[in-house]
């Protein structure tokens, strides 16, 4: 019983940091990007708020408590008010399977440095990042607006598309390591990182997740200068917050999955393990800054061709080479 | 095959350019801190001038008011004891004005002109309708020395008709008769 109780209280303190550094991380990531991203377009980036602009994204959060919280004529409510949770919370929810580090022990427990170490966690995240299509088709479609609309499709279409470009190209992983534990592939990384052995299903991972957050060049759901603001035209406040959260928790998530899968997650020399895995995330974050400041928007076509005609048979061939090498190696 | 490496290659240099645009200076100019020096003929804020001597250059002839495009300007004609016109009153509603320079360009006495002072914004609407004590100053612009009286053919305080800076002694018109 006590054990239990122990564990119980291990679990919410393990769960309050995680959030709390999660979401911390996300409010800041926007100010990370917004700084590089002007440093890239030889801007300055906000500067008012604070030292180097660093209160912005507080200021941001008070703005968007404060303001109204708009429900438009016509629209359906009930989906209306639940679409940004479900964006906000699959993607928050993604971050559970990330290790952050090796087993320690506290009071003569071992604590796992993961939130939960399930043992089909690589499929727990291509379930949740399934999911929040939902959360952007259904926001776009309960908006009752023509942008919201259109903008919820191409979402749905995008997501699902490159989903399975997404999962194709995880599965050399899963047949090197032998498992979908997050803990156990990044434990098969104990000597090399995987991006050396599978650089083809590191490139094919890095543009459908990009595809899968739906950022820029891949922002066709959201693009600005043809949907006003695609799926969350008709949003305000704290639900327009909670897309924008999403968005920024999906790229560090992202982040987290890729190191963790190809770059031997926590693992490195001298720093802590924590310290590691949070470079890395930084690092790909921003690479995907770099990629926004870089790229112009796909069209429709392009980005379906991508997706069909070139990842999802390029992810299969490079199944196939992986399962003859191993077996030829075995 | 050749389009994929074009492809790649495309991308990669797009990537490198924006990554040395890392290093360079921000051209951002910031603004409060920073004025960037205006032309010299920058249109702002609109004033009423004087004469070289002091007195008001006005003399409510409507030109402004006529060829103002959104109707901003007002006002109301007087004439004085020593026959100089001035206005009675004078409005300009700054809200309206789109600060084009027409009214300037119309004056025939220079007295309304206008400055590089672009910071007047306010929040309330009806503090930007200014009567003629706001509009008036004690200078002469950038006209300095133009006196219209000095050239007018009005009988004046400056002089009667056919005493004016290069006006002829006025016809009697008498004398033209067979």
């Amino acid at each position: 019983m006590l054990l239990w109780v122990a564990g119980f209280i291990i679990l919410l303190v393990k769960l309050t940091i995680v959030l709390g550094v999660v979401l911390f991380l996300a409010g800041y990531l926007v100010w990370v990007e917004r700084k590089f991203l002007a440093r890239l377009q030889i801007r300055l980036g906000p500067n008012r708020a604070g030292p180097y602009g660093l209160l912005q994204p507080l200021a941001d959060i008070v703005k968007m408590i404060t303001k109204e919280d708009t429900v438009p004529d016509g629209a359906d409510r009930a989906f209306f008010l639940l679409a940004p949770a479900v964006v906000a919370s699959t993607a928050i929810l993604m971050f559970s399977v990330v290790p952050f580090g090796n087993d320690i022990t506290l009071l003569g427990q071992r604590v796992p440095l993961v939130v939960t170490d399930l043992n089909i966690g690589l499929l727990f995240v291509l379930a949740l990042s399934s999911l929040s299509v939902y959360g952007v088709a259904l926001g776009g479609w309960a908006s009752n607006s023509k942008y919201g609309l259109l903008g919820g499709i191409r979402g749905a279409a995008q997501m699902i598309s490159y989903e399975l470009s997404l999962g194709l190209s995880l599965i050399p992983i899963v047949m090197m390591a032998h498992s979908f534990s997050m803990v156990e592939i990044v434990e098969a990384q104990k000597s090399y990182p995987f991006i050396l052995f599978q650089p083809v299903a590191f490139l094919i991972f890095v543009v459908s997740a990009m595809a899968e957050s739906k950022r820029i060049p891949f922002d066709l759901p959201e693009a600005e200068n043809e949907l006003v603001a695609g799926y969350h035209t008709e949003y305000s406040g704290m639900r327009f917050g909670l897309f924008f959260l999403g968005e920024y928790v999906h790229i560090m998530v992202f982040g987290g999955i890729l190191a963790v899968l190809f770059l031997g997650g926590w693992r490195g020399p001298f720093l802590p393990p924590v310290v590691w895995l949070l470079i890395k995330i930084f690092l790909v974050a921003l690479f995907m800054i770099w990629v926004r400041g870089t790229l112009p928007r796909l069209r429709y076509d392009q980005l379906m061709d991508l997706g069909w005609k070139v990842l999802i048979p390029l992810a299969l061939i490079n199944i196939l080479v992986t399962g003859a090498v191993g077996l030829i190696v075995h | 095959m050749e389009s994929v490496w074009e492809a790649v290659t495309a991308l990669l240099s797009g990537l490198w350019t924006v990554f040395i645009h890392l290093f360079r200076k921000p051209i951002t100019e910031q603004y409060p801190e920073y004025k960037r020096p205006l032309p010299v003929r920058a249109r702002g804020r609109i004033i009423l001038t004087c004469d070289p001597d002091g007195e008001e250059r006005c003399v409510s002839c409507f030109l402004c008011s006529a060829v103002c495009p959104v109707n901003c300007i007002s006002m109301e004609g007087a004439e004085r004891g020593d026959g100089r016109r001035y206005a009675a009153w004078f409005r300009i509603n700054f809200a309206r004005c789109i600060l084009c320079g027409f009214c300037e360009e119309a004056c025939p006495t220079s007295a309304i002109q206008l400055t590089t002072d672009y910071e007047f914004a306010k929040t309330d609407i009806l503090s930007f309708v200014y009567e003629k004590e706001d509009l008036l100053v004690n200078h002469q612009g950038k006209d300095k020395d133009y006196n219209f009286y000095k050239y007018a053919g009005v009988t004046t305080n400056y002089g009667d008709k056919g005493e004016h800076v290069g006006e002829r002694k006025p016809v009697d018109v008498k004398s033209n008769m067979p």
